[in-house]
């Protein structure tokens, strides 16, 4: 009887236990870890510019994010004065409300080098974004520029065809931006390969689309024959094909360029043929790369400077042949969803 | 006194060996460049330089009156800029052109008068209005640094207008640089601004209305600014605000000063202006085609300005009246 009484006593408690068994769930530790290690704490990005469609897709993202997580989410506009940028960065490291995470858009290799140590030596996660620099930050995400290149260069070659005049025209950045070297050592790696193709001349933008329309210009005049451009960014590409469309060689020149993936400045200009292919940054897994490392380097307790990660975004040439709805993101969606809330 | 015979050397000025700089490229490129002679080349290397050549006709006349006007290429860039974002935001086109054109003629006033009657140097006046239009439009106004040119207005079709193959900008550069040689060549006010250049003083002891003039000078700055930013943006269907960091404020000086109009005001004119451009533009069409780096483009660029301004402190030794007055 004793037994009998202990076994449905213990069912009884097996049953209860099992009755409140959803309440285990509540002490799941995870998400009051995750709250404990993430709460409150500050994220800056500084890029180049607030003004242009990287900058902008980028803080969209990562702001519903980070005050998702009850963090402190800012920005800095040095719009594209380096001085600016590291006038930003010195009082963000010295300021009380010392960011926990740095976000830097590096415009070239060296210039923030010091500062981004400084950063570290004061307990401040920093990541580097798209621009790589010569600097051990705590990650880099952006694109691998060389890879980037290589993609160019095989859609432009693809662009030209093979019973094409296989004359290839650069409109390089300049001689100081990573994004711009890698580039170029991506595409010539390509070219080697194909030694049938020839890069007729490789001027500089300095990305500036008068600029590029100007060199552009010159050279369709002095090869009137190059079957595809490749411009080193969308931001300047808006020259370059003003330059075929007034040399009346729309159609007949693959213009090959690569951008942020945003609408108006990509999608639409595939679309309306303007450019052949653009690689495209595909910015919501960008940002979404950036806010998971955060997230992880915020838990993680490790100090400041001890990882070396790249976590490079996957890119893809798109044509007008594979646009899809979702290729692009649309800015003014966006800026329209901020100014609703 | 120039007398028949042999070319009196020491009448050559910095205009004249500028020029002469202009033609010896313009043979060797013409000779060593495959290309560079064709008419299309030609008319390109103008066409590159007509939006440069246009905002340093603007540049040029507030030289001449002994001033300088730092905020050209922000009102060229902001007021487009503007312009295509009201457009693009649904203002009618009408009223969108009224709003930027008070804007352009408020920041010409605001220069004039803090200049002419505020007593405020010109470099401080006109660098803080620049300042003051590229943060305003660019932090209130407009949301992107590009702003698209809206599909079928008449910005775009004025890009692709073309007279005999030439496209619409280097008839806009002539036809403004024709009229300016009329205004400062043959009328009133054109020869007042160079009394009002080379002594203030003194042209204001005759009777001259300096002041209002100089306010006069610099809404005409401001309005050729916008007319540079129309074309850039008709060409380009788009503005990049970016241009404002750029080094083509410089460059306009450089053109101006380059050309022979002297920064210490009351000198020169329309012709200078023209070899400027000229120099320019075949400098960097003849350095695109033989494919140089743009750094080495700057340094070469650089170093030919250097050449010339060293050239003309040898041939023009400063005079008494530079010395005493100096430069800006």
């Amino acid at each position: 009887m004793k037994l009998i009484k202990t076994l449905m006593a213990a069912a009884t408690a097996l049953a209860v236990t099992a009755f409140v068994a959803p309440s285990f769930a509540a002490d799941d530790p995870g998400p009051a870890a995750y709250a404990q290690s993430l709460k409150g704490k500050r994220v800056m990005l500084v890029p180049l510019a607030m003004g242009f469609d990287l900058a902008q897709g980028w803080a969209h993202y990562l702001k519903t994010e980070v005050e998702a997580w009850g963090g402190v989410f800012e920005t800095r506009d040095p719009n594209w004065v380096v001085d600016a940028g590291a006038q930003a960065i010195t009082d963000a490291i010295s300021s009380d409300t010392r960011p926990d995470v740095l976000i830097i858009h590096a415009p070239d290799l060296n210039s923030y080098s010091k500062l981004m140590k400084k950063a570290q030596a004061a307990g401040t996660y920093v990541l580097l974004v798209d621009n790589p620099a010569n600097f051990p930050a705590d990650a880099f995400v952006g694109s691998d520029w060389d890879r980037l290149g290589q993609l160019e260069a095989e859609a432009a070659i693809k662009g030209c065809g093979e019973n094409s005049s296989k004359k290839i025209g650069l409109v390089q950045g300049d001689q100081a931006n990573s994004s711009s070297l890698y580039q170029y050592a991506g595409i010539m790696k390509v070219l080697d390969k194909h030694p049938d193709f020839k890069v007729v001349a490789k001027p500089d933008s300095n990305w500036d689309a008068t600029t590029s329309r100007n060199v552009t210009t010159t050279m369709l005049q002095q090869n009137p024959d190059i079957c595809s451009i490749i411009d080193f960014w969308d931001g300047d590409a808006t020259g370059a094909s003003a330059a075929i469309r007034d040399a009346k060689l729309e159609g007949k020149v693959f213009l090959v360029t690569t951008g942020g993936g945003e609408k108006t400045a990509d999608c639409d200009k595939l679309q309306d043929g303007t450019y052949g292919a653009v690689v495209m940054t595909e910015l919501a897994r960008q940002s979404g790369d950036m806010n998971a490392i955060i997230k992880f380097l915020l838990q993680s307790g490790q100090p400041a400077g001890t990882s070396h990660t790249y976590i490079y975004t996957l890119e893809k040439a798109t044509t007008k042949a594979d646009l899809k709805p979702d290729s692009c993101w649309d800015l003014k969606a966006l800026q329209a969803e901020a100014a609703a809330k | 006194m120039n007398t028949i015979g042999w070319p009196n050397f020491r009448s050559l000025n910095q205009e004249g060996i500028v020029f002469a700089i202009a033609v010896v490229l313009f043979v060797a490129a013409a000779i060593g460049l495959p290309g560079f002679i064709d008419p299309n080349n030609l008319v390109a290397i103008v066409r590159s330089v007509s939006v440069l050549g246009i905002l340093a006709l603007g540049m040029a006349v507030v030289i001449i009156g002994r001033g300088i006007d730092l905020s050209a290429v922000a009102i060229m860039a902001m007021s487009v800029a503007w312009y295509l974002q009201l457009l693009n935001s649904g203002t009618p086109d009408g009223l969108a052109f009224a709003y930027v054109l008070a804007g352009v003629l408020a920041i010409g006033l605001l220069n004039g008068f803090l200049v002419a009657y505020a007593d405020v140097p010109a470099i401080f006046v006109t660098l803080a209005t620049g300042s003051f239009v590229f943060g305003y439009v660019r932090s209130q106004l407009i949301t992107q640094d590009a702003v698209p040119v809206p599909q079928g207005h008449w910005v775009e079709l004025l890009g692709g207008l073309r007279f005999l193959d030439i496209p619409i900008e280097v008839f806009v550069f002539a036809g403004l640089a024709f009229l300016l040689f009329l205004f400062l060549r043959y009328t009133k006010w054109g020869r007042y601004i160079y009394f009002a250049g080379d002594n203030p003083v003194a042209a204001r002891n005759i009777g001259i209305p300096v002041r209002p003039m100089l306010v006069l000078r610099y809404v005409l700055s401001a309005f050729v600014a916008l007319i540079a930013g129309l074309l850039t943006a008709a060409s380009l269907h788009s503005i990049n605000t970016r241009v404002v960091n750029s080094t083509l404020l410089y460059d306009i000086v450089l053109v101006a000063v380059i050309g022979g109009i002297g920064l210490s005001g009351g000198r020169g004119g329309v012709r200078n202006v023209l070899v400027g451009a000229a120099l320019i533009g075949i400098l960097l069409n003849a350095m695109t085609i033989i494919d140089i780096p743009l750094l080495y483009q700057n340094l070469i660029k650089a170093a030919i300005l250097l050449g010339a301004i060293i050239v003309d402190g040898i041939i023009n030794p400063r005079d008494e009246q530079t010395a005493q007055q100096g430069d800006i």
